[in-house]
């Protein structure tokens, strides 16, 4: 059989392995958790309040808007970090030394984050249909618009997320990386409409795939007039799948070369030589 | 029929060579490899081969480049000049198929931590299955030699049976150094690479180390690289020692022929009226007999010592470090008188 192949399966193999890992270790569990429940907290706290301008509830409107910020703030977080932190603890050096063995390792990295992205999502969408009345789970024009959404949203974000991990130069650099995907939230429309931000905010905040994504499960669960508090008034639906092509174009076009580089200089010595940093570091 | 080579002594170049063996026979063959990080070079025309089977140790003072040498020849550094051949590839543009025929041992740190030892060795074991069977040309195993290494087979070849279905992060250091090795054996490599391999063994596990390196040599007819700062290993290990220093190799040769390099460096003690002495002779025989000649039986406490690997690397190492500075091994004809006890 083709070489490739094999450790494209094996790949898969490697991800579906270390997704079992993640939902049998309890303290990556209760990470899990405690994520999807301050959310839920969050909305519970606002459901009584109404989006401005309508009489439908913040909580629920929020919750529909969680769902892309799940998919769009893994993506490129989860993903980064993990790069950083298995190129730090010589995971990617182990991968490097069998053949075919990146190729494995990153399908399995796609497998693994992008089962994560999905079964987060779904609890909460579960979780929020059972709390909150007015998502419309029923239709089938929800599930045709949530589907390609979350679906292109893993791709527009995965790629970059990459890209970011092999930038970034220590898994404590990378924390940044968390506390500005925060930051990006804040401004992508996630917890409040967007349109009540200053207008050059709204024009940052457009150009990540994070609002996008916010809007995409937002048009997908929410009723049509709830469109009257985006921009345009509109849930933009053909903006909304280019913008997200584009960043996935983007990502999947720098990725390869990134990890490439990043690949290329991994040695027994330099993993020997962060790790001696990193003991360093906590010693002092 | 080795060749010993000192650099300096024979050509400064250090064209190793093994005279009778064609260069397709080397499992590696390294002629005048130059690395060259900025300003500073750290490997000035390294050479050396490896038949196949062959376990040999690279010996050095800590920066003298054992690491980097290495790193190049596993296919993960780029060197600076020189022309190396590893299972007759140039490791530099090594494909997977040559991949798949070297094992390296990495240090480890904490990677795949979540992951069962069983587990583990059977998803890393599998990538090496489209690999199985009779070797490309280069290659000497025996067809039908299947790999990846059946992985039942290898956990009791490394001692971890009992801790087969156990989470790595819960392996005691020894435990986890063999779980090292078993990965970087798992694809049944023909050429192995081991950089400090026993470092943090406890004497048992050590022991346990040589023999399955004993095992792998002889059974699976294994080419062995191995980089140790503990020459009692090397001895019992390396058919070939090879000493790295000042970024060249000063000596190349069994661990019986290094030593007979500096037999004219025996150590002759002996004690007379409760005095005791330390001399070292260029020709001890000579030296005892004289000895015996002038006091007879007053001498007591007689000791005549070879010099040791340990005594040969230091001076080897001594020398190629202070070459050019002038001063060679001394001669050490002068006696010694070491503390003075009576009785």
């Amino acid at each position: 059989m083709n070489a490739s192949w094999v450790a494209a399966r094996a790949g898969v193999r490697r991800g579906w392995i270390e997704l079992k890992h993640t939902f049998t270790t309890p303290s990556d569990l209760v990470t899990l958790l405690i994520f999807t429940g301050i959310l839920l907290g969050v909305m519970l706290w606002t459901h009584n309040t109404t989006v401005p301008g309508t009489h439908f509830s913040l909580g629920t409107a929020m919750l529909a808007s969680m769902l892309g910020m799940t998919v769009g703030f893994n993506g490129l977080a989860t993903l980064g970090s993990i790069l950083t932190v298995e190129r730090e603890d010589g995971t990617l050096l182990r991968a490097k030394a069998t053949p075919n063995g990146m190729t494995g390792y990153l399908i399995g990295k796609v497998v693994t984050v992008s089962g994560t992205i999905l079964i987060s999502v779904a609890a909460t969408l579960i979780t929020g249909a059972l709390l909150f009345s007015g998502l419309a789970v029923g239709s089938a024009s929800t599930w045709l618009t949530l589907i390609p959404v979350v679906l292109l949203g893993l791709l527009a974000t995965l790629p970059i997320g990459a890209v970011l991990g092999s930038l970034f130069p220590s898994a404590r650099s990378a924390g940044l990386l968390t506390l500005a995907m925060g930051g990006l939230a804040a401004i992508s429309g996630i917890f409040y409409p967007i349109t009540h931000l200053p207008h050059w905010l709204q024009w940052v905040g457009q150009m990540f795939p994070l609002y996008w994504l916010g809007l995409g499960t937002r048009s997908a669960l929410l009723p049509a007039n709830l469109a009257s508090v985006e921009v345009g008034h509109s849930w933009r639906h053909l903006a909304t799948f280019g913008v997200l092509s584009a960043w996935a174009v983007a990502g999947l076009l720098a990725a390869p070369i990134l990890l490439r580089w990043v690949a290329r200089r991994e040695s027994g010595s330099s993993v020997a030589a962060r790790r001696e940093k990193v003991l360093r570091q906590a010693a002092g | 029929m080795s060749v010993l080579n000192w650099s300096g002594v024979l050509s400064p170049s250090a064209a190793w060579h093994v005279p009778e063996e064609p260069a397709e026979n080397l499992v590696l063959d390294v002629r005048d490899l130059r690395m060259r990080y900025g300003r500073t070079d750290v490997l000035s025309g390294v050479s050396f081969g490896a038949r196949r089977g062959e376990v040999l140790a690279l010996l050095g003072p800590n920066g003298a480049g054992k690491t980097t040498t290495i790193e190049i020849l596993e296919g993960f550094r780029m060197r600076s000049s020189g022309q190396v051949s590893v299972l007759g590839t140039d490791p530099a543009r090594g494909g997977e198929a040559w991949r798949a025929r070297i094992g390296v041992v990495l240090q480890s740190w904490r990677d795949h931590g979540k992951w069962r030892v069983r587990e583990l060795l059977a998803h890393l074991g599998s990538y090496y299955a489209p690999y199985s069977g009779p070797p490309g040309r280069g290659g000497s195993r025996a067809p039908g030699v299947p790999r990846p290494w059946d992985v039942d087979e290898l956990i009791a070849t490394v001692g971890l049976t009992e801790q087969a279905g156990q989470r790595v992060r819960r392996l005691s250091g020894g435990q986890r150094r063999r779980l090292d090795v078993a990965i970087g054996i798992v694809g049944r490599p023909e050429l192995l690479f081991l950089d400090e391999p026993t470092a943090g063994f406890d004497p048992e596990a050590r022991r346990e180390f040589h023999d399955l390196v004993h095992r792998l040599a002889d059974r699976e007819e294994a080419t062995i690289l191995l980089t140790t700062h503990d020459l009692d290993e090397a001895e019992k290990l390396a058919d070939r020692i090879l000493i790295l220093a000042a970024g060249r190799i000063i000596a190349d040769g069994s661990a019986d022929e290094l030593s007979r390099l500096m037999s004219t460096e025996a150590e002759v003690r002996w004690s007379r009226d409760g005095q005791r002495f330390v001399h070292s002779a260029d020709e001890p025989t000579r030296f005892v007999s004289e000895l015996f000649r002038q006091y007879g039986e007053s001498v007591e406490d007689l000791e005549v010592r070879r010099a040791s690997l340990e005594d040969t690397y230091m001076a080897l190492v001594r020398q190629a470090e202070s070459e050019g500075s002038g001063s060679g091994l001394g001669g050490g004809d002068a006696i010694r008188k070491f503390a003075v006890v009576a009785g």
